[in-house]
């Protein structure tokens, strides 16, 4: 038995799709392609405004402020001069390569955004297995920053591009392994099904499992403190070294709009989505992506950046144990008490208090040399 | 303070051990042969009484006749110092023994005077250009490099 | 069939954003682990020893200046004292006090670009480093009312300093000096036991006491290792000797006891500033000093505590205008000698980590 056990009825009067529409699904692929496209650009302008406001008041200086009110303007006056700059492919770079990584890199995060739900069966297609197709998509980025590390012909890209596939291997198992909690008490793979059962966000059902995806989410897209792949202070800019002019600007882009996919899946699985009272959907669904962002946001202004050997310790040892815990204890708690919620919401948060300081015991970083 | 060790005295106990060594005793400093300088060195560090263990700093000074090379020893146990100086007179190939193996901080100081003076270090594992680039002519630091 | 991977070379450096300035590191890597390095430089070199042999023995201080320049006040004050030693010029009481306050406000300006620095290459990013600039900016300030100067100061002279300070200067230093604790605290809370940091910088780059003294190390780097070593106490040159403070000392002489010796330096600072600040006395501030200095013929060493190390100035005089032979024991070219033996075994990671905590100043390893 589930904690949520939809209703027949009330899954076909949900308007997932239009075929009633003039002109048929076209007609709304269309619209959401538009949608989509439109989202995920103005979104990612608005988080580089929104990082480097934050950032400013965060080091105590102002952040940019010239351009438009409140420098609101800025990233659209960045995306400008990137594009008038010069293109420039260094001589030894596989120029194929070169060219194709920043697309390949980009493409898959706009297409995760097709079985997002920006409100309720607002969504491109509401994929009956939605979660693991945002799972699969996610990890063809890589590829594309794998292929700007090895065709930059760079030693700084390629140490950038390989620490970048060592993260995203390790980190998606405890990603996937903390989704498979959310699964299990929806009893269902769609995005919108997944919404629509939390009845209380699943951050309070599932703290431990928020907690290693937002770890785990952090690393895949390598928001600091994991930051290693464009680590500047020790590999200039990673993969992106040798990049310039629009190329550079579209791994710009993919770092924000990867940001926003981990901000967005968990806003989706965690917060509720586009749930919450008096406000339109779409608009809590603005804030909640926008709140998610403004906490990674505190992490990398806050602090220092993890080691290659500590990172992979991360996950190893400290997420993928938990992981599995945290799978093992959801199992149980839907089989014995499918019905009682809410007095496993302070158990919940209980399990992960004591699991995580007893894992910070007797799991340190490192003080010193960590071997893989 | 750091005291300065009496130079008679000093110069006469590295007399007992190296015959000949101490060629001159200037009024702070001790003027060794530039042959025996390792072993002087090498004395002056183990010695418990000198336990000149600390090497402040080696430099190079041009007199048109000869080199002088200067080393500032340092006690950081018994807080005093020794000024130990060798002399240099062959102007087209001066050689001094190389006081790395004793302390390692002279191996910068030795290449940067062999670069900027001429001056070759005889045991140094690395001699060669540091500041200026291979292939440089002349050493600047000599008053006669114009 | 097994793996095996080739070592490569990779040039950290010259350009490369935390190679504090044109230093370069040739680095044999085998994946991500540092198998050999080569420190390599003179990028900067402008023959400073050099150029001085042809100048006044005032005309010396401007290109002192140009040394480390994070702390111009601290060169000045080390060139000074070896031209008064040489010469025998005395410098009166109020200029003494000036000289100490100068250097000492200088050792926490540079002290909190070093820590900065380092925390930034350890990854934090910009924060830390932009706080520490904030407050690096009032003592700058400070600098700029005394001298009109903000990094190049060129305020002291053999025989004191080259102006009075001004009205408005002990005000405004009495303002910062009961600000800053508040401060230095603020970091301490913020990263003082952050985890990352911690792991990050304990027990890497250890620097053990024999190689330290073996290397000559000095400064911060030398005090990381646990060698109670600091030339303000072991030869106390201007008024030291009147102060009151404690000489902070780290335990193994990894990474983080360097980033912590370097941040209750600057607690030591606040102190002798303090104690400048009550006893400054009135006078003049700068003795009767002939405006071409002839030493008599003969040599000499002066060393000060600079931040960065045991600041050393070798003169010559020949009786003339202008200094036989001028050399400067820089504190940073001593300090680098160990890198070599802190990095290898470590990750790339770590080796800019190690080279950050050392701190070193490329105007003055070159010169």
């Amino acid at each position: 038995m589930m904690i949520f056990n939809p209703d027949p009825s009330s899954v076909r009067q949900m308007p997932t799709l239009a075929p009633d529409w003039p002109g048929g699904f076209w007609w709304h692929w269309l619209l959401f392609t538009v949608i989509i496209i439109a989202f995920v650009l103005l979104l990612v302008m608005g988080y580089i405004w929104l990082e480097r406001r934050a950032m400013g008041r965060m080091q105590a200086r102002l952040g940019p402020n010239r351009a438009g009110p409140f420098g609101l303007l800025q990233p659209v006056a960045d995306a400008l001069k990137v594009m008038l700059k010069e293109d420039i492919v260094p001589v030894n770079a596989d120029k194929i390569v070169h060219l194709l990584a920043p697309i390949i890199a980009f493409a898959p995060v706009l297409i995760i955004f097709a079985v997002v739900p920006f409100a309720n069966g607002a969504l491109l297609a509401d994929l009956n297995i939605g979660i693991v197709f945002v799972v699969a998509i996610s990890s063809i980025s890589t590829l594309g920053v794998f292929m700007a590390g090895w065709g930059s012909s760079n030693k700084y890209s390629l140490l950038g591009a390989m620490r970048n596939v060592a993260s995203v291997v390790s980190y998606e198992i405890p990603v996937v392994l903390s989704i498979a909690g959310v699964v299990l008490i929806t009893g269902s793979l769609s995005m919108n099904q997944i919404v629509l059962a939390q009845e209380i966000p699943f951050i309070l059902l599932q703290p431990l499992g928020f907690l290693i995806f937002f770890i785990g989410g952090c690393a895949e897209i390598n928001r600091s403190p994991f930051d290693l792949l464009e680590a500047d202070s020790e590999i200039v800019a990673g993969f992106h070294t040798e990049y310039s002019g629009m190329k550079f600007a579209m791994f710009y882009l993919v770092e924000y709009a990867e940001a926003l996919v981990i901000s967005a899946l968990i806003t989706t699985l965690f917060l509720g989505g586009w749930r919450g009272p008096i406000l339109p959907p779409w608009l809590w669904f603005l804030v909640k992506v926008m709140v998610v962002f403004f906490v990674m946001v505190w992490t990398r202004t806050t602090l220092p950046r993890v080691r290659i050997d500590q990172l992979m310790a991360l996950a190893w040892k400290f997420l993928f144990p938990l992981a599995l815990l945290n799978l093992f204890i959801t199992g149980i708690e839907i089989l014995a008490w499918p019905t009682a919620i809410a007095w496993l919401i302070p158990v919940n948060i209980a399990v992960m208090v004591i699991l995580v300081l007893l894992w910070s015991k007797l799991f340190k970083l490192g003080w010193g040399r960590v071997e893989v | 303070m750091t005291l300065a060790l009496p130079v008679k005295d000093t110069a006469q106990r590295i007399g007992e051990h190296f015959a000949d060594a101490v060629t001159e005793v200037t009024d702070g400093a001790v003027i060794v042969k530039s042959e025996a300088l390792f072993q002087v060195a090498e004395y002056l560090k183990t010695n418990p009484d000198f336990d000149l263990n600390y090497l402040t700093h080696i430099t190079a000074v041009d007199y048109f006749d000869y080199f002088e090379i200067i080393y500032q020893l340092t006690s950081l146990n018994n807080n005093h110092s020794l000024l130990l100086k060798t002399r240099c007179y062959d102007r087209d190939k001066p050689v001094v023994p190389s006081v790395v193996g004793l302390w390692r901080g002279a191996d910068f100081q030795e290449r940067e005077i062999y670069d900027l003076m001429g001056i070759s270090f005889k045991g140094h594992p690395n001699l060669k250009r540091i500041v200026m680039w291979d292939g440089f002519d002349g050493h600047p630091l000599r008053k006669d490099y114009l | 069939m097994t793996l095996k991977t080739e070592p490569f070379v990779l040039n950290v450096g010259p350009q490369h954003p935390s190679t504090h300035g044109v230093f370069r590191m040739r680095a044999t890597l085998d994946g991500e682990v540092v198998v050999d390095i080569e420190p390599i430089f003179g990028y900067l070199h402008r023959g400073i020893e050099k150029l001085a042999e042809e100048r006044t023995y005032t005309g010396v201080i401007p290109l002192t200046d140009r040394l480390d320049y994070l702390s111009s006040m601290a060169n000045n004050l080390g060139y000074c004292l070896a031209v008064e030693k040489l010469a025998g010029i005395p410098v009166p009481e109020r200029a003494q006090y000036i000289r100490v306050i100068m250097a000492e406000l200088q050792r926490i300006a540079s002290h909190l670009i070093a820590v900065g620095a380092f925390l930034n290459d350890c990854g934090a990013f910009m924060t830390p480093i932009v706080y520490m600039i904030r407050e690096r900016e009032k003592i700058l300030d400070l600098f700029d009312m005394v001298c009109g100067q903000r990094l190049t100061y060129n305020y002291m002279r053999p025989g004191g300093v080259s102006q009075e300070i001004p009205d408005e200067f002990l005000p405004a230093l009495d303002k910062f000096l009961k600000q800053m604790p508040g401060w230095i605290d603020e970091y301490d809370q913020l990263l003082k036991e952050n985890e990352i940091l911690l792991a990050r910088s304990k027990g890497v780059g250890t620097l053990s006491q024999e190689l330290a003294i073996s290397i000559s190390a000095s400064g911060p780097v030398l005090r990381g290792s646990g060698i109670k070593w600091d030339i303000r106490r072991a030869d106390p040159y201007s008024i030291y000797e009147r102060f009151e403070f404690d000489i902070p000392t780290g335990t193994v002489g990894d990474c983080y006891d360097r980033y912590r010796v370097r941040v209750e330096e600057m607690r030591q600072s606040l102190r002798i500033l303090e104690q400048a600040r009550q006893q400054i006395p009135g006078g003049e501030f700068r003795s009767k000093v002939p405006h071409l200095i002839r030493p008599p013929v003969g040599e000499t060493y002066a060393h000060i505590e600079a931040p960065k190390g045991e600041l050393g100035f070798y003169l010559v005089s020949d009786n003339s205008i202008a200094p036989y032979r001028c050399h400067v024991r820089a504190p940073s070219l001593l300090n680098v000698t160990a890198l070599r033996d802190l990095m290898i075994g470590w990750k790339i990671a770590d080796l800019i980590l190690i080279f950050g905590s050392m701190d070193i100043c490329m105007g003055e390893i070159d010169r």
